[in-house]
């Protein structure tokens, strides 16, 4: 019997599940080391304040107190660094306050770290953190960009007038101006896009230790890019050499983007252990994770779309508003600019566009990416947009979209806004979505809910993005301070097994299976004898880790180049075991054959012969070890339709999804089961973003949804059954013609609700309702609509 | 959590010796109070741990479902007891929080608390039942005393509850979209102490009666009675979930729906 198909597309079950859902995972927070003492960060509860002065006195006396630290003890410690430039308009670049690892002199928002203190045990800690005398002085706060935009507002630093971090712009304005005068139709819709706090089910945590005998220091940390969090880290605040610094991120409980940024506590216990030549560890509790990790979104926007009379889309103009927080996160430069108006020509053919994007800092917890990054808060404009101008001129809206699409035959596409599209098919993708959700039989549906009393409505988005971040020349034009290539590292041990050792990392995504499936599609090497090793520093020679979709598309593509080179190798010595020439050797199933003949060796039996070279060539190195650096040369765009149909109760104004469709171009498909289930993941998080999350903060900067008892996050009987499915097209540039699946149910996701609902209250007189579409907002609505109901 | 003793005392009388300690604090299911301690909001000096007092149980006789103040919301939910007499009250347990808080969480402890966003204040003040403590019994009309706040004395322990069976009664809850305790709730009863509808959730000081409602559903216990039967907005809640208007409004929806759940 020939052994079960592991290979790319089939659906092998995830061999990392039965350690996560028996309880057997190894989080951080699971490592502890000899003679750990535990830190407690004091946070500050104002937004925005002067620090008079910190009384250290009487905690410093509390009992089991080892240290308390505060900026002044950080002298030499540099700030958290940004990653990524932006210049603005005027090509001055982006103001770019010093991010400090505890606060100095002022404090900015509500979890602004301002004491640490590490004491013997964690309740010890907490004890005396709360001795801390703090003295404050209140300023006044600007909690939103409206309010930070205010003449005379407060400033969040002094260096940024007008609390604007960069006044950006993308594309040419005359051509867009011109098109608007000649237009037959313009559209305008001015539209919110929700902040959102990304909640990972595990908390972040952080241990430092430090090895008195040599020197070394280890960060164990919930990242989803140890090498990265070592290079900023190391080089930027402690002033580390790499070799002296290892950073291990063991399981990570999901990260959604909030996991990427190199945060203060990392740099607190770090340092702290060497300083006191003890391990330090810190674990968040979840309030102190709704104050301390990076946020999401948070757009305020105009969109203006110009029409000819047919409907072809003939400019786009679009101003965004950009909260960034308090301090610059990681890379949060990057989501508002490059990771979102570059996306503005969605699946269409608009031939002019313009977008300005002003960064504005606020006295909130910093904002950067999270799951889609950018690409939610444009397809969410985009799709919103093209519904309004569909509603306006009268033409249908799936009409209005075929219309403007970009023909399956203009491929490779080159936007307005500076990227280039390798492949797509937005017709296949909405042909597909349309047939699964039954869009031609929703008139039938809507009449029936009518009869039962219920509002019922449907809509869709054609929507697309980008993924596989990124070709590391063009990010560097772009402003990125980092190389944004992935490395493998494939070990074929002696005996015929592999380890593959990654510079992604996965934080709940499956990799341990999918890139075991890349080793027994090329290889041939059962994935059961595949161990795929990822999260240290002190194992992988390099990496850029997971985020933006790119494990697969950038990381499995080092893999394929690794395992090129393996088999490059494995040729020379079949050849040389076989008397062939090198040419004529052949690689297939595992197995090295001199072609035309049945003298064939198995994998295994070179991997021993490189090993244990007895027989073997004389210019060859021993050893069956190939690492590759793979940069991409280009982003990879996924697309597809989503189709969302919900139904409303009329006198609550709750919204249930009662359908939703979504049929994505994810590329080639490694393992099915694991697409359908990262796409349901982030349809989770995209139907809550459309009507339930919302990081909201009252004027005075305080976070009103600082908890789970009113940050309402999805839950099962929010969702639908989803019908998922894909259908795709290769990209062209990668050797595995993938393009990522991670964010396309969380970026596709928003608009098709939010559509939805819009087209379930037609008859009210809506145009667009902001997310999260709440009962009360959609029971506003209906009661305006109908004066007699709304007296009741 | 700040440090605390612990005591687990075998008899009602030995616990509230315990809590003649002004500081002392009795734990039932723990479900609100370990929160709290979790958060540092209350430094107890003792907690006295009721759950060896024999307060768990359930009994019908004489018109009135007697629950133990130990009695845990699951128990309440599944009890057939309680199903046959006073179906509503069982599927208002039931839907209380989630399975791990049913399973811990205890009706002594609910009402003691008093959240205005709780479900079963809205039980009790519309059955009219009695809470009954470690020294005497207290009607629903006097229990509830503004949010968080009751008739309890320092050191008194609820023993148990006692709920008349009504002829008809109905609960329905629209949940606050986060925590999915009730944003608006409200019971509807008819029955020996009248009609009696209890709100909670939407006020200000917690569960209150709505005596417009009570009145149009005296006259006539149906759904169309409350038509045009206004809801004063004043002293109800509003937030990020909804305004005092929208909550006015669905309890206007709740009640409606209750009156044709309870026939
Ligand atoms: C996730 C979650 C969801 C929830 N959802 C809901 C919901 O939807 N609806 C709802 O109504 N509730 C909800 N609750 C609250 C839940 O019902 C609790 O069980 C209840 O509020 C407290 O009961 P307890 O037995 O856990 O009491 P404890 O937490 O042990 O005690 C609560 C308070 O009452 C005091 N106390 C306890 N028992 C007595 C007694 N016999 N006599 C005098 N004082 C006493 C304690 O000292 C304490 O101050 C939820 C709780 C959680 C954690």
């Amino acid at each position: 019997m020939a052994p079960p198909f592991e290979g790319i597309g089939a659906a092998v079950r995830r061999k990392e599940d039965l350690r996560f859902v028996s309880g057997h995972g190894h989080y951080t927070d699971d490592i502890n080391r000899p003679g750990q003492l535990h830190a407690v960060i004091r946070r500050s509860d104002r937004p925005h304040a002067r620090i008079r002065s910190i009384d250290t006195a009487a905690a410093a006396a509390a009992p089991g107190v080892v240290a308390i630290y505060t900026a002044a003890d950080l002298a030499n410690i540099g700030g958290l660094p940004c990653g990524w430039q932006v210049n603005s308009k005027d090509g001055s670049p982006m103001v770019e306050p010093k991010h400090p690892v505890l606060a100095e002199g002022k404090v900015r928002h509500v979890g602004d770290p301002i004491a640490v203190v590490i004491a013997e045990t964690r309740q010890q800690a907490r004890d005396a953190a709360e001795l801390l005398a703090i003295d404050l002085e209140d300023l006044p706060a600007v909690a939103t960009i409206a309010d930070a935009l205010k003449p005379g507002a407060a400033l969040v630093h002094d260096a940024a007038a007008g609390n604007v971090c960069y006044d950006w712009h993308i594309g040419e304005a005359g051509p867009v101006d011109a098109a608007f005068a000649a237009a037959a139709h313009r559209v305008r819709l001015d539209l919110v896009n929700n902040r959102l706090v990304p909640n990972a089910m595990e908390p972040r945590v952080a241990l430092g230790d430090y090895d008195r005998s040599t020197g070394d220091y280890t960060l164990y940390t919930t990242s989803q890019n140890p090498h990265v969090i070592r290079l900023l880290m190391g080089a930027f605040v402690l002033s580390l050499p790499e070799h002296k610094l290892r950073v291990v991120a063991p399981d990570v409980g999901g990260g959604f983007g909030s996991k990427i940024y190199h945060y203060a506590e990392e740099a607190i216990v770090t340092w702290a252990a060497g300083r006191l030549a003890r391990p330090v560890k810190w674990t968040a509790d979840r309030s102190e994770s709704f104050m301390s990790d990076a946020h999401g979104r948070d757009h305020v926007s105009t969109a203006e779309l110009a029409l000819d009379r047919d409907g072809r889309f003939l400019a786009l103009r679009v101003s965004t508003l950009a909260n960034m927080g308090a301090y610059l996160s990681t890379f949060a430069p990057a989501v508002p600019t490059y990771l979102y108006a570059t996306l503005l020509a969605g699946v269409y053919t608009t031939p002019a566009i313009y977008a300005e994007v002003k960064a504005v800092f606020t006295n909130t917890v910093p904002v950067d990416a999270y799951r889609g990054a950018g690409r939610p808060e444009a397809a969410f404009l985009l799709e919103r947009l093209v519904d309004v101008a569909a509603a306006e001129t009268g033409i249908d809206r799936v009409e209005l979209r075929r219309r403007n699409f970009i023909p399956r035959d203009a491929f490779p596409y080159q936007t307005p806004v500076a990227v280039q599209y390798d492949s797509g098919d937005y017709f296949a993708t909405l042909e597909a979505a349309m047939k699964h959700a039954d869009w031609a039989g929703f008139p039938a549906r809507r009449a029936a809910a009518a009869a039962r009393g219920r509002l019922r409505g449907i809509g869709m988005s054609t929507y697309l993005e980008a993924c596989g971040v990124a070709p590391s020349k063009l990010a560097g034009m772009l402003g990125a301070r980092a190389g944004l290539y992935e490395v493998a590292n494939i070990r074929v041990h002696p005996t015929g097994s592999v380890t593959v050792f990654t510079g992604a990392h996965s934080h709940g995504q499956g990799h341990e299976t999918t890139f075991a499936q890349l080793v027994a599609e090329q290889l041939g090497v059962p994935v059961a004898q595949v161990d795929v090793v990822h999260g240290d520093t002190a194992k992988i020679p390099f990496g850029m880790g997971t985020y933006g979709s790119r494990s697969l598309v950038v990381g499995g593509s080092a893999m394929v180049r690794a395992m090129d080179k393996i088999i490059a190798k494995g040729k020379k010595i079949a050849a040389h075991l076989m008397e062939a020439d090198v040419g004529d050797v052949e690689f297939k199933d595992g197995r090295f054959t001199v072609a035309g003949t049945d003298k064939s060796k198995a994998l295994g039996e070179i991997a021993l012969t490189a090993y244990v070279p007895h027989n073997y060539p004389d210019d060859l190195e021993p050893g069956l070890d190939e690492t590759a650096f793979y940069d991409p040369k280009n982003f990879t765009f996924p697309g597809g339709c989503h189709i969302c149909e919900v139904e409303i109760d009329r006198d609550t104004g709750v919204v249930q999804v009662v359908n939703f469709a979504a049929v994505d171009d994810v590329g080639r498909v490694v393992n099915p089961m694991i697409v359908e289930g990262q796409v349901q993941g982030g349809l989770a998080q995209g139907i809550g973003q459309a009507l339930l999350e919302n990081a909201v903060y009252d004027a005075d900067g305080q976070l009103v949804s600082g908890s789970f008892m009113d940050y309402t996050m999805p839950r099962a009987d929010n969702l639908p059954n989803f019908t998922v499915a894909t259908e795709n097209t290769m990209c062209t540039h990668n050797p595995l013609g993938s393009k990522g699946c991670g964010e396309v149910g969380a970026i596709g996701s928003p608009p098709a609700v939010v559509n939805a609902v819009v087209d379930a209250l037609r008859d009210f007189g809506v145009r667009h309702i902001d997310m999260p579409a709440t009962p009360a907002k959609i029971w506003a609505i209906i009661a305006a609509g109908q004066p007699k109901m709304a007296a009741e | 959590m700040y440090e605390f003793a612990y005591q687990k005392p075998a008899s009602v009388a030995d616990a509230v010796k315990l809590l003649a300690d002004p500081e002392a604090k009795p734990l039932a299911g723990g479900m609100t109070l370990i929160p709290v301690l979790k958060q540092r909001l209350n430094k107890p000096s003792m907690v006295v741990d009721l759950a060896r007092l024999g307060l768990a149980g359930i009994t019908v006789a004489n018109g009135t479902v007697t629950i133990g103040a130990m009695t845990t919301h699951r128990t309440v939910a599944q009890s057939a007891e309680v199903k046959r007499a006073i179906p509503a009250l069982a599927a208002l347990a039931a839907g209380i929080g989630d399975p791990a808080v049913r399973y811990r969480g205890t009706i002594g402890g609910s009402l003691a608390n008093n959240d205005p966003t709780a479900d079963y204040p809205a039980a009790v003040l519309a059955l009219g039942a009695t809470v009954r403590t470690d020294r005497r019994t207290i009607p629903a009309d006097q229990f509830f005393q503004g949010m968080f706040a009751t008739a309890l004395e320092a050191g008194e322990i609820i023993t148990a509850v006692a709920f008349p069976v009504p002829e008809a009664a109905a609960y329905v809850k629209f949940p606050n979209p986060a925590s999915r305790y009730a944003m608006v709730g409200v019971f509807v009863a008819r029955g020996p102490a009248g009609v009696r509808v209890a709100v909670t959730g939407a006020g200000q000081g917690g569960v209150f009666r709505h005596t417009g409602f009570e009145q149009a559903l005296a006259k006539s216990w149906s759904a169309a009675a409350l038509e045009g039967v206004a809801t004063p907005a004043d002293d109800l809640n509003s937030d990020i979930h909804g305004s005092a208007a929208y909550r006015a409004h669905l309890v206007g929806v709740m009640a409606k729906r209750a009156v044709a759940a309870a026939g």
